[in-house]
């Protein structure tokens, strides 16, 4: 595999103020949760920062739609978005729950299969995109619609449960299981923060993440130096399959049983997490960072308004304020920085 | 590799398209085999989907009456429950049908007058099940009086918590008529049964298992004495269970009465982790449903509203052969 050198002197001084874009962005939104954070802890102190209440409630609850705009993130890097992670999730856990329960794989085969399985839908999606040429909104979406109904037609429209306290224990242990002796700390954020660092490591230290990069600002400049970008978006595609079938796991782990009927709107609040972690939807740019901050933010919000008791019909209200604001800046940062 | 890429490719978009061409409900069709279908009557059913397995229960005793009755049925409905435009959409083409009756739960009880009102000028009579619709045009409403029900549920409540402390309800929405409906019930129950006990404002978690969790555990964790938490139906209850079962023992006096079965609420009956819960009789009401639809298309008059009953169900009756036959899986 021959690799060019993509850091010509041009994208080289872009590379420079992207990273440093990167960091600020990445600041920002953190000092935003902390900003939230702290507003609900003035606001309800004997319950809101409380350990329990952050590592159980809070962190747990990003773990799903984390997982799923991990790999949004590295799509939409690209100048694509992928509608089809939340029914992809609901498919791959039925895929997940056949595997282990319809046909009595062990728990790890299992496991494997399912993640393979997420690559296989990404590897459609982006041969789709690739090869077809068919704008990832489009190509994403009928695959939405195709997991949503794949997924009701797999399991009968019924909901399979796993062998909690038997032959699957071992699964549901993923997520409500404590590794950690000692202190109270569900495995599930462990496995989230876990694919947390894999992502990075992909986005910045491998070849897939520098040309995911690459792609995403100048396609036509990547391609001409070179790379094959319809091989490296096909393979993208996959990877980012690979955390919709985690996504996938967790959530049946969670659950005990996979529900067929569930997932449809999860891709909207994964692709809100990116968009609040500071992520272009116009490709280029972006940070795992700044997505796992982002999927924190919702977290926080979605815990803090249901333990203030606010109605539940402001909670999608305010988070669109938050996107709102954060895209706001972003674009009033862009445009100082392009004008100066 | 690239024709193999491109081959596949074109496959998987041929397949996207052709299944994304279908409706996202999985309609049906049943009824006896073989035989003359256009003679047969006709009945359309739209229910509320298959996020629950309530449903499933429905169909299936929707089926069996109209295998009895001789009568053909298609039983459909949207993935969710919070797919009211999608059921309209479902409505629609059950008229173009032209069924000889039409048998509709609906999502949102004001969203499908306009809808139900060209069922009645092409004369096909409606029958309403499990939510009633805000309208005239249903000859009746084969349902569980769903306020009576939770008041019900909200007197076991009381009884288990002694009368005293907080209790939060989640409730699925506030949208149809069985939401509203059990919500108010509840909350008159407890007035009637229970006055000096904290009730939290209610809060909807669509009946998704995991939102439903995690509305329980914030609820947990607000309210660190709370005596008891009820799940207005099947997911919200099941996602209950799993944040008391989550939130460990800081919830380990919580007092859970939940709404429908379900395995997983038969399970937490039985294992203990939930106090007990109100069954509908929904097998029961696909019957009542598709009998009411027959006897429409034969001139019959019908009662105003059929009450398909409920009953509490705890770990005491659970074995009951009157409450086997009304629980499903």
């Amino acid at each position: 595999m021959s690799s060019p050198d993509t850091s010509a002197p041009e994208t080289a001084g872009r590379s420079w103020i992207g990273g440093l874009r990167n960091q600020v962005q990445q600041l920002f939104a953190f000092l935003g949760l902390i900003l939230i954070f702290i507003v609900f802890s003035i606001a309800q102190p004997q319950v809101f920062p409380t350990y329990s209440n952050i590592t159980g409630n809070i962190l747990f609850s990003a773990v799903v739609i984390g997982l799923l705009s991990l790999g949004a993130t590295l799509i939409i890097i690209t100048g694509g978005i992928d509608l089809s992670v939340g029914t992809g999730m609901t498919l791959c856990a039925v895929m997940a729950a056949t595997f282990m329960v319809t046909w009595h794989l062990p728990v790890w085969l299992g496991l494997i299969l399912t993640l393979l399985f997420g690559a296989l839908l990404g590897f459609v999606n982006g041969t789709n995109v690739a090869i077809l040429g068919l704008p990832p909104f489009i190509a994403t979406l009928a695959m939405m619609l195709v997991a949503q109904g794949l997924a009701l037609v797999i399991s009968n429209a019924a909901p399979i449960y796993f062998d909690a306290t038997g032959a699957h224990a071992a699964f549901i242990w993923l997520s409500t299981g404590n590794l950690i002796p000692g202190v109270k700390f569900p495995n599930a954020v462990l496995v989230f923060l876990l694919a947390a660092v894999v992502a990075y490591v992909l986005l910045n230290k491998t070849l897939l993440g520098r040309y995911d990069i690459s792609i995403g600002s100048n396609v036509e400049a990547t391609a001409l130096s070179g790379i094959d970008t319809r091989k490296w978006l096909i393979i993208i595609y996959a990877t980012a399959g690979l955390f919709t079938a985690l996504g996938g796991i967790m959530i049946s782990a969670r659950l005990g049983s996979a529900q067929p009927a569930t997932g449809a709107g999860y891709e909207l609040q994964a692709i809100a997490a990116v968009v609040i972690g500071g992520t272009s939807l116009s490709g280029g740019k972006g940070t795992i960072v700044g997505t796992v901050i982002g999927a924190l933010i919702i977290a926080v919000i979605n815990n803090g308004l249901q333990i203030m008791s606010v109605r539940q019909e402001w909670q999608n209200v305010i988070l669109g304020l938050v996107i709102l604001i954060v895209v706001f800046i972003d674009q009033f940062r862009s445009r100082r920085l392009a004008s100066s | 590799m690239r024709k193999i890429s491109v081959g596949l490719a074109a496959l998987g978009v041929a397949a996207s398209l052709t299944l994304a061409a279908c409706s996202s409900g999985t309609p049906t069709a049943s009824g006896s085999a073989g035989g003359d279908s256009g003679a047969k009557p006709y009945i359309a059913i739209v229910s509320k989907g298959f996020q629950h397995q309530f449903w499933q229960a429905v169909k299936s005793g929707a089926e069996s009456k109209a295998k009895e009755l001789n009568v053909d049925i298609t039983f459909e409905g949207p993935a969710a429950e919070t797919e009211v435009e999608a059921q309209m959409t479902m409505l629609q083409a059950a008229l173009a049908k032209k069924p000889a009756a039409l048998g509709f739960a609906a999502l949102d009880s004001k969203a499908a007058a306009s809808v139900l009102q060209q069922f009645k000028d092409a004369n096909i009579p409606v029958i309403a099940f499990d939510s009633g619709v805000d309208s005239d045009i249903p000859l009746t409403t084969a349902a569980t009086d769903n306020k009576a029900a939770a008041a019900e549920a909200a007197k076991h409540m009381c009884e288990l918590i002694g009368s005293k402390g907080t209790v939060g309800m989640i409730v699925h929405d506030q949208v149809s008529k069985s939401g509203t409906d059990r919500r108010d019930g509840f909350i008159e129950g407890m007035k009637a049964n229970c006055p000096d006990v904290k009730l939290l404002d209610p809060q909807y978690g669509s009946g998704d298992q995991a939102k439903s969790a995690d509305i329980a555990k914030s609820m947990i964790q607000a309210n660190p004495d709370i005596a008891g938490i009820f799940g207005s139906n099947e997911g919200s209850a099941i996602g209950a269970v799993k944040g008391v079962q989550e939130a460990g023992d800081a919830a380990k006096n919580v007092k859970l009465v939940g709404f429908d079965s379900g395995q997983a609420q038969i399970d937490a009956i039985n294992s203990g982790v939930m106090a007990g819960a109100i069954t509908q009789n929904p097998v029961g009401m696909g019957e009542a449903l598709v009998q009411a639809a027959v006897d429409a298309i034969n001139g019959k008059t019908l009662p105003k509203t059929i009450d398909t009953g409920f009953y509490w169900y705890d770990k005491t009756n659970i074995d009951d052969p009157k409450i086997q036959a009304v629980l499903y899986k």
